[in-house]
């Protein structure tokens, strides 16, 4: 089978656009995330990822893709598994209907990924095109190019253990919708959003979410090395983990740029604008975190608190600006 | 972020790839832009791996020295901490703890060392060893 391969900021956004495009929908990656309303931001001490509290700058795995097949009418059928043999089957029987089939796997036991980027992530989405005997035809839509794995390392990936485990789940896309009415549901998807991130009921998600993190950080211990393991935490969380830049605020950005081209309206594109600034402020609040790493002190706890209460205020200026905008 | 803003640090985090960030061209439309690495980043990642790195030194150090089993030092050579081994491995993180010791991993079953050097994805011989280590 044919696959237009394309490189893509984020893999789920990305999985889900390609899959979608395939079927016959053209689609693009910030159309899928912004329709997703996936754009957020949680920080969570409760969680722990490797002894560093959780912070998302979107929302969890697989909501992307649930969120943009309910509000769009696409209709996907996911899978999972209990036994990896049944697993590995089921996705030989599914590439051989001819429909590209999409994956969750763990970063770690993919050989093709860097040294330094295996991390113990199981919530990597790719897609698979193809096979060839023991080797397996992959797009995966961070890398520049397809690639090819082997399907002991990709069973290893589908089946690993630990939080989010992926059990095997791989999903098709069944059926689209005749047409979508971009009128109806950009405004649905930017509400929707606007509730995640101003109108969450705990401070620790949305807006609410990054005042609280800021607190924290003008509260953390002087130990250098804690302070450096913390900060560099929130840098990978914003930048490492295939955001696109600024923990997504561009690709949020984009989103609405293309929506402002779909319905012809300025106050879309003036919102695109301010979220392009709020993710410049985000990109100058990781240099300045990182500033600090290497040189403790040298920026400082009440400064760096002060950059993120800054991209704080400017996010919140643009949710207000955009719910007005729904309501108008 | 503009496109000439889009850092090309080449980070040894990359190794050689390239990964996709949205910024605007002159007119101020988005586009997909191609960036080797942004020193900030890779710096974030480094800081990370290393200290993973420094815990297996320090565990290997300690399994050349007898007071821990290798199991510890191929924990945090795969990136991983206790809770996760706990979660990924399905042994109940006291007992892992009582692995580490070297008197009752000596003791462990062929099955339960099995268990292990598949989580770590490495034989049983290997799991047995550090480098350093003289068999």
């Amino acid at each position: 089978m044919t696959f237009q391969h394309s490189q893509s900021a984020h893999c789920e956004s990305g999985v889900i656009s390609s899959l979608v495009s395939h079927a016959g929908l053209p689609l693009s990656e910030p159309m899928a995330f912004g329709l997703a309303n996936a754009l957020a931001f949680a920080y969570i001490p409760l969680v722990k990822l490797a002894g560093q509290p959780l912070i998302a700058y979107r929302l969890p795995p697989k909501f992307i893709i649930k969120g943009l097949c309910k509000r769009l009418g696409v209709k996907v059928a996911f899978r999972k598994f209990s036994n990896p043999m049944a697993g590995a089957e089921a996705l030989n029987n599914a590439i051989a209907t001819g429909r590209p089939v999409g994956l969750q796997t763990s970063v770690y036991y993919l050989p093709y990924f860097p040294e330094e980027m295996r991390f113990h992530f199981n919530a990597h989405n790719l897609v698979v095109y193809g096979r060839d005997g023991d080797n397996y035809a992959i797009s995966d839509p961070v890398f520049e190019e397809p690639v090819v794995v082997a399907s002991r390392h990709l069973n290893k990936a589908r089946f690993a253990r630990g939080p989010l485990a992926p059990k095997g789940l791989m999903y098709q896309v069944e059926s689209l919708p005749d047409k979508i009415d971009y009128a109806k549901v950009i405004p649905q998807a930017i509400s929707k959003n606007f509730k995640v991130m101003m109108g969450a009921p705990l401070p620790i998600i949305g807006v609410r979410g990054m005042r609280f993190l800021s607190r924290k950080i003008a509260r953390m211990t002087d130990d250098p090395k804690q302070q450096r393991l913390f900060f560099g935490h929130i840098v990978r969380m914003q930048e490492e983990i295939g955001t696109g830049g600024a923990g997504f605020r561009f690709l949020y950005a984009s989103f609405l740029q293309e929506s402002a081209e779909l319905l012809q309206s300025d106050a879309l594109l003036k919102a695109s604008e301010q979220m392009t600034s709020a993710g410049d402020e985000w990109r100058a609040f990781a240099l300045a975190l990182v500033q600090e790493c290497k040189q403790s002190g040298s920026v400082g706890k009440a400064a760096l608190a002060e950059k993120l209460l800054v991209c704080a205020e400017k996010e919140a200026a643009v949710w207000r600006f955009l719910q007005n905008w729904t309501r108008a | 972020m503009r496109v000439d803003e889009v850092p090309q640090d080449n980070s040894i985090t990359y190794a050689g790839h390239k990964k996709v960030l949205y910024a605007q061209d002159a007119s101020g439309h988005y586009m997909t832009v191609q960036s080797s690495g942004w020193v900030v980043e890779e710096t974030a990642t480094c800081d990370a791996v290393a200290e993973y790195e420094a815990r297996a030194e320090e565990a290997r150090l300690q399994v050349l020295a007898g007071t821990q089993s290798p199991l510890a030092y191929h924990m945090y050579r795969c990136r991983m901490d206790l809770p996760l081994l706990a979660q990924v491995s399905g042994v109940w993180r006291w007992r892992i703890r009582r692995h580490f010791n070297p008197r009752h991993f000596a003791r462990l079953t062929q099955r339960q060392l099995q268990r292990y050097a598949d989580v770590f994805d490495i034989s049983v011989a290997e799991l047995k060893t550090v480098p350093g280590l003289d068999p």
